[in-house]
């Protein structure tokens, strides 16, 4: 999208859906009435200019065709309604903690009520202005289904009655979790793309981190938002030296001069207020915070061989304190690895069953590799290769494969 | 205000508990039910006897067939349920995790049509 008009446009989506759909009561007319007025923008601001507010005109113009369109239809009650709504400027009901019409949406798009992937779906369509076909081609299924997908959820909103609203304070935590965790969904298939041609889908890294900056800025005070955007910032601060000439570039091979150091600032000075935070109120830092504090280590070491792995491993144990699960105790070993030795970081991987993923496998090719176990570590590279299908990482493997002794 | 179908699932098979282990599941159960009705939410509530009991008829062709036994050949079938009356999905899942503690089994929450 390089038209300057369709990035205000998707830069604003969000904002304006959200206002309707307070004011209208209903994400189906928010979200028509939203693409109205993009049409109208189309039309009238290559001849007229931006206006100074652009969002707030795109906000009035939707309101403004939702109301038309409500007068039109010859329904009763929609025209009653439709009066009651124009001399409505009383303050809505107040809703708990933030008050901010794009945090509902985004709380009721990751309603827990819904389906996973509806939750991505309906927050990339609602929130980020993605176009469904553009979701579907992002998690390649086709348009229709994606169609159906969003359509069935905006319709279990209506008819199960999701509400349009921050949670209480009881509920936040986690309910934010779950948010999170959608937004963390979304970078994690851009930047790891299980599929397709491209190694990393920008549209989806970039929009997971514009949405994890929209929450920081709606809810500066909550230290696990911080820890997401300083770990999807950290993540993608690497994003130029992860691929070279089509082939996956694991971390100790990285150009680290490569690293964006705007992004890499940014993300530390993030996990630093996370710590400070953390000391101050001696709330345990969560499964984000801790992610971004081990990617932090990462990017402020030289070197793989000058990485502080005592330190790494010390927070993969507080990860899986929070957070227990193979995947965790499979980073953990290769840092294990690091710290005593690959033997011992093979028989840690080895105790893990992980036999269906594919990092599982590539960690064990790498290690074997390491230990000189030839055989062994060509059939783990071919496991390890049968269970991805991200382009970039196969010719790595592959490549790897290729240089192991016979 | 939305009506709700809390509803709890039994599976096939599994004996019911004697008397004595029930007797705390049907206390909480009443006393959820009080809470409900002193809210101003409860609608309708009621416990069904076991699924051998169930008949069922057919009259959409020229004769009405009676047989014995559900409509559905499934794992689960209906043991009881809630109509309640809530402003929202969010009170109506809050209700559905005290009945469902209450009552010791899985509930299930659907919105009536028009409700």
């Amino acid at each position: 999208m390089t038209d300057p008009i369709e990035r205000i446009f998707r830069e604003e989506f969000g904002r304006v859906v959200a206002s309707l759909a307070r004011r209208f009561g209903d994400l189906d007319v928010a979200e028509e009435a939203a693409g109205e007025a993009l049409l109208v923008a189309l039309e009238r601001w290559p001849v007229d200019g931006v206006p100074p507010n652009p969002g707030g005109w795109l906000t009035t113009t939707a309101a403004r065709r939702a109301l038309d369109r409500m007068r039109r239809e010859s329904h009763r009650d929609a025209k009653h309604r439709a009066a009651v709504m124009i001399h409505d400027d009383t303050p809505h009901e107040p809703t708990g903690a933030v008050d901010d019409d794009r945090l509902r949406l985004i709380f009721t798009c990751c309603h827990p009520a819904l389906a996973p992937e509806a939750r991505v779906a309906l927050t990339l369509r609602l929130l980020g202005g993605l176009t469904v076909a553009e979701i579907a081609a992002a998690f390649l299924v086709p348009e229709t289904t994606m169609a159906q997908r969003i359509t069935r959820a905006k319709a279990k909103i209506k008819g199960a009655r999701i509400p349009y609203r921050v949670p209480a304070a009881d509920d936040l935590a986690e309910r934010l979790a779950a948010v999170l965790t959608v937004v963390y969904l979304v970078f994690n298939e851009g930047y790891l793309a299980s599929a397709g041609d491209a190694p990393v889908r920008i549209e989806l890294t970039g929009e997971a981190i514009r949405l994890g900056r929209v929450l920081r800025t709606l809810l500066p005070a909550e230290p696990e938002v911080a820890g997401l955007l300083a770990l999807m910032l950290l993540t993608d601060a690497r994003r130029r030296s992860r691929v070279a000439a089509g082939e996956l570039v694991p971390l100790p091979e990285q150009d680290r001069g490569g690293w964006d150091r705007a992004l890499i600032d940014e993300g530390h000075a993030l996990v630093r207020e996370c710590l400070d935070r953390a000391r101050r109120t001696g709330r345990p830092p969560g499964r984000f915070q801790l992610l971004a504090a081990i990617n932090a280590v990462h990017t402020d070491a030289p070197s793989w061989a000058d990485t502080d792995w005592r330190q790494i491993a010390a927070l993969y144990d507080q990860l899986a304190a929070v957070d227990p699960g193979p995947v965790v105790a499979l980073n953990r070993a290769i840092a294990v690895a690091e710290l005593d030795g690959p033997a011992v970081g093979l028989a840690a991987v080895d105790r893990l069953a992980l036999t269906g993923y594919h990092a599982w496998h590539a960690t064990r090719a790498d290690l074997l590799r390491r230990l000189g176990r030839s055989a062994q570590a060509r059939e783990a590279y071919d496991a390890a290769i049968a269970a991805t299908d991200n382009p970039a990482e196969r010719a790595f493997l592959t490549r790897r494969r290729g240089q192991l002794a016979t | 205000m939305t009506q709700y179908l809390l509803s709890v699932h039994h599976d096939y098979g599994t004996e019911f508990p004697p008397m004595e282990e029930m007797q705390p599941v049907f206390e909480a159960v009443d006393r959820f039910n009080q809470k409900l009705q002193s809210e101003g939410a409860w609608v309708f509530a009621g416990g069904l006897k076991p699924i051998e009991q169930t008949t069922t008829v057919d009259a959409t062709g020229d004769t009405p067939i009676v047989t014995d036994g559900p409509y559905a050949e499934s794992k689960e079938y209906l043991g009881g349920f809630w109509v309640i009356e809530a402003p929202d999905l969010d009170a109506a899942l809050a209700w559905a995790k005290e009945g469902s503690a209450a009552c010791a089994g899985k509930v299930e929450v659907r919105p009536f049509e028009g409700g």
